[in-house]
């Protein structure tokens, strides 16, 4: 049964044109029948009794009165149309401004509400101010202005996380997006490659070269150099890396910084584990200890991370499923390593290793001074103790001979409720103790069995390297099978068995608070549609985009309150009370 | 905690929704509430006979010439001089005047009511351009005009009025502006749709057929005939707009030849002033800046509701009366959307794609943005008794936007 619902306007003129037009669109909309728009006159009244659109209200309606009527489906189809008339009447926007330029965001925004992105280039102290109404507007950023102060960027850049918009910069020279430069920018070629830069030129070289290697690129996020800093923590970063990571044309992720912060880049690393596909790192001046850490390619330069890049993108890896660490097993506390090794080298490679997954490991063969034990007896939180040093044999035979101080030394370790892996080694072959894991099998059984009888009940990892061959007398697989049947993972390369193990104690010793939790993700959709910007500041910008063939506006930017700092700081706190 | 946003949005609310309609012409002493013997109002902030200027002067000597209370024009500024009258801003008397706008207690004033929210406001009778008591003239013919307006215009048009039933101003308003007129300094269509609208009424209630040949003459030939109504229209919705706490809308503005001042919606009725500013015009043959009094009137009123130079993109013909280029009227419009806070709904620009006019100027966008209100107005010359020299642009003096702001910051402890 369908519904008439009519609203009648006194007092108002609107265009004959604009009403047929209103009508019309009222006419579309969903669940409508018919509408009509019309002023009260006698012999428009009678044609809307001819088309059935007639209430009581509609035939008291006087000459003067605007009469709106719709016939509809149901009564909710007919109220929705009647409330939408003012939206309708007003979604109307002019295409003659084009000239104009106006003197604000909010402006530019009644201009050309679906920008997506703001250029700000402003001078340095009133950038964040520009930088945080674009951030209201809903845009993205790219904030070339420098002299920002730090405090600002991270108050800007939690603003922005929080509504997953991103803040390049400040101090960001270049960004590409979906083919379009902004800032300082190359054009290149657009293809499966996405980066991610806190180093402007570092971003133009690695684009460069990408383009000239025949590659292209779906982004290129800039950060500002500071963005890597302790204090800022890389929130554009990851932002950028998480983007890219879900982002399906994206099929290489390449990642460059300056020196990053140890704790940042550590975090920048984590995450891009988990990017699920491969990813490219150089951080200039961090010398890569591996070529390749599952996904994570290492690359020594700039030239050599865009060559990768390319090749990558050509010809993608196999990328191996990560390991379930099973991390729910440990107790809380349970935080740290022990390496009781017969071996020195392998002892050494493995504190190498563990830098990429922990700050510190202590050693009593240190590869640095500052990580000596002062004991050597004495574990200090993640400990790699090489047995085999004088200091242990003087007066009793190697540990590759002899197991007891070993396991003497297992006991101790399984006994510290703040220990979660023991990582050892088993060196077989002439010279070795006959049948090593006749002894060290039922004692790491016993470890671990200890260690799970406690109130707490613990779980200890025990992850052996096993290094020796099939014709070796103690029988490599013979060796493997007492291992596992004691409990422990097994593995026969070093490499392998200190990833495992430095996997499993940066997991631990990272409480759940993954900067990134707090950021809402990037909108991709919107990420990807293409650039329409507002600019504020360096007319260039603007005309660089113009030449891109990109929607831009330029603002006629001047500072607030024409740079009076009470006015200012009064509108400041006004906007702040509007904002709460 | 107060929310701006919110109450700026009430204000701007009010002043869209109020629904002038013209019911009729009185004398003021009947009509204006608080009217007296010896008061006369004027344009813009208070101000004394002292630092009074000289198109108010002259207004208010002719108003006691025209009213019989001085014998002539010395006689009247001694008594002006005397502290006999007491002078008030008309807009604390719920009227506008244009120009100098002095309004005494004999003359007819327009009665426009709003049907929404029930106020009532007052402007006196329009007697056309050039030399004109308004601008400061009060020569014989002037005073004569006058008469003529108050004691056979004035009934006549009263009658015709209430015969009509009233004229909606805000629909005639919104038909003009797709017709040429700003609202303010063009009305040559608003004008001559009063004029059909009202001439059946009046062929029908006029005396005789010379009266009626008379008014509707000068109606029609008068293309201000209407401004003064449609300032008391814009004057209701203003004092809809006044007086929601919180909102940093700016209710009134209005000048008197030496000061400069505005109410803003959130601040009662406390004036904040600065010197009137000079108007960039063109000069009638004769003239020059030398001559030019500062921005005077009332009219303001119209820019301070969404019309008038805020709607100059609707009146490209406006930029030679102004001098300028359609571009700039254009531009002018575009340009007060920074500082307003709504888009007009019931008038709108057809060249902008029917956008509606920006309304409500926002005093924190003002001085945020540094852009303050730009008005297009006559000039009157600086002495008494010459008259309209003149007609231009004028952008309202920044100081007193940013004095408001501080108090506004003051008064809600922000």
């Amino acid at each position: 049964m369908s519904v008439i619902k009519a609203e009648i306007r006194s007092g108002v003129y609107y265009d004959s044109a604009v009403l047929m037009q209103l009508q019309r669109s009222l006419a579309d909309l969903p669940g409508v029948e018919d509408a009509g728009v019309i002023m009260g006159t006698p012999t428009n009244k009678e044609l809307l009794v001819r088309v059935n659109l007639v209430t009581t209200e509609v035939e008291q309606a006087k000459e003067n009165d605007l009469v709106i009527v719709v016939r509809a489906g149901d009564e909710r189809a007919a109220s929705d149309a009647l409330q939408r008339v003012d939206e309708l009447l007003s979604a109307r926007k002019s295409s003659i401004q084009q000239d104009y330029r106006p003197r604000s965001l909010e402006g530019a925004q009644s201009m050309m509400p679906d920008a997506n992105w703001v250029l700000i280039s402003v001078a340095g102290r009133y950038a964040a101010g520009v930088a945080r109404e674009a951030l209201r507007l809903n845009k993205h950023v790219f904030l070339f202005s420098d002299n920002v102060p730090v405090e600002e960027e991270i108050s800007l850049k939690a603003e922005a996380a929080q509504k997953g918009l991103l803040v390049m910069g400040p101090d960001c020279g270049t960004a590409m997006i979906n083919g379009i430069g902004l800032g300082f920018a190359n054009k290149v070629r657009r293809g499966p490659i996405g980066v991610v830069a806190a180093a402007g030129t570092g971003l133009q070289q690695v684009a460069s070269r990408i383009d000239q290697l025949g590659g292209g690129m779906t982004f290129g996020i800039g950060t500002g150099g500071r963005d890597l800093s302790e204090k800022v923590g890389g929130v554009t970063f990851l932002m950028g890396l998480d983007a890219l990571s879900r982002d399906p044309d994206t099929k290489v992720i390449v990642l460059v910084s300056k020196p990053p912060s140890p704790k940042v880049a550590d975090q920048v690393l984590r995450v891009a584990r988990k990017a699920g596909k491969p990813v490219v790192v150089n951080f200039i001046g961090r010398t890569p200890i591996s070529r390749r850490v599952g996904n994570l390619f290492f690359a020594s330069g700039l030239d050599d991370a865009a060559a990768l890049a390319v090749e990558l993108a050509k010809s993608p890896p196999v990328l191996e499923v990560e390991p379930d660490l099973k991390l729910e097993r440990f107790a809380p506390g349970q935080k740290y390593l022990r390496g009781l090794f017969s071996g020195g080298t392998l002892a050494y490679e493995a504190q190498h290793l563990l830098t990429e997954y922990v700050p510190k490991v202590y050693a009593n063969a240190p590869i640095n001074k500052e990580n000596k034990l002062k004991d050597s007896l004495v574990s200090v939180e993640h400990t790699i103790v090489d047995l085999g040093e004088d200091e242990f044999t003087v007066g009793r035979l190697h540990p590759m001979m002899d197991n007891d101080l070993r396991i003497r030394r297992l006991m101790e370790e399984a006994n510290d409720p703040e220990v979660a892996v023991i990582l050892m080694d088993v060196v077989i072959g002439f010279g070795s103790h006959p049948d090593p894991a006749s002894e060290l099998g039922p004692a790491i059984a016993e470890a671990k069995a200890k260690a799970k009888a406690e109130k707490a009940g613990r779980y200890l990892e025990v992850v052996v390297v096993c290094t020796g061959t099939e014709e070796d007398p103690q029988k490599l697989s013979h060796q493997i099978r007492q291992l596992k049947q004691g409990g422990a993972w097994v593995e026969t390369s070093n490499e392998a068995a200190v990833r495992y193990a430095g996997q499993i104690i940066q997991a631990l010793n990272q409480p759940l608070d993954e900067a990134q939790s707090s950021a809402a993700p990037v909108d991709l959709e919107i990420l990807k549609k293409p650039v329409k910007a507002f600019n504020v500041g360096l007319e260039s910008f603007a005309e660089n985009l113009t030449a891109q063939e990109t929607p831009v506006i330029q603002v006629d930017w001047r500072p607030p309150a024409g740079g009076n700092e009470k006015l200012a700081s009064i509108l400041e706190r006004m906007k702040k009370l509007s904002a709460s | 905690m107060i929310n701006i946003e919110d109450a700026n949005r009430k204000a701007v609310e009010n002043m869209m929704e109020a629904r002038p309609v013209v019911v009729g012409v009185a004398p003021a002493k009947e009509v204006i509430p608080g009217m007296t013997d010896d008061l006369l109002l004027h344009a813009g902030p208070p101000v004394t006979w002292e630092r009074m200027a000289g198109p108010m002067k002259g207004n208010m000597i002719g108003a006691l010439l025209f009213e019989g209370k001085a014998k002539d024009a010395k006689e009247a500024e001694a008594m002006l001089a005397s502290g006999k009258f007491k002078f008030a801003p008309c807009h604390d008397y719920a009227s506008v005047g244009p120009m100098a706008g002095v309004i005494s207690p004999e003359m007819m004033v327009y009665i426009v009511e709003d049907q929404v929210f029930g106020n009532k406001a007052f402007s006196g009778l329009n007697e056309g351009r050039g030399k004109v008591m308004r601008m400061g003239a009060y020569s014989e013919d002037v005073i004569q005009r006058m008469r003529w307006l108050n004691e056979v215009f004035g009934p006549t048009v009263d009658a015709a009025l209430k015969n009509s039933g009233g004229v909606d101003l805000r629909s005639l308003l919104g038909k003009a502006l797709h017709m040429g007129d700003d609202g303010h300094n063009r009305l040559d269509a608003a004008s001559i749709l009063f004029t059909t609208v009202l001439a059946p009424h009046v062929s029908k209630v006029a005396k005789n057929s010379d009266i009626a040949f008379d008014v509707l003459k000068f109606m029609g030939e008068n293309a201000l005939t209407i401004l003064n109504p449609v300032m008391a229209g814009c004057k209701t919705a203003s004092m809809a707009a006044h007086g929601v706490e919180g909102s940093t809308v700016v209710s009134i503005m209005g000048r008197n030849g030496t000061d400069f001042g505005l109410k803003v919606s959130g601040l009662g009725d406390r004036w904040f002033t600065a010197p009137a500013p000079h108007v960039k015009a063109l000069y009638f043959a004769g003239f020059t800046e030398k001559d030019a009094n500062p921005d005077i009137g009332d009219s303001v009123i119209t820019e301070t509701t969404g019309i008038g130079g805020f709607a100059m993109a609707a009146a490209p013909a406006i930029v030679t009366f102004i001098g300028g280029t359609a571009q700039d009227a254009i531009r002018t419009t575009l340009d007060m959307y920074e500082i307003t806070t709504a888009e007009h709904k019931y008038y709108t620009i057809p060249y902008l794609d029917f956008r509606g006019t920006p309304t409500g100027v926002d005093i924190r966008k003002v001085v945020e943005k540094q852009l303050p209100p730009r008005v297009n107005t006559g000039v009157a010359h600086k002495d008494p008794g010459v008259g309209q020299v003149g007609a231009g642009v004028v952008s309202m003096p920044m100081s007193a936007f940013e004095d408001a702001l501080i108090a506004f910051a003051d008064k809600y402890g922000i």
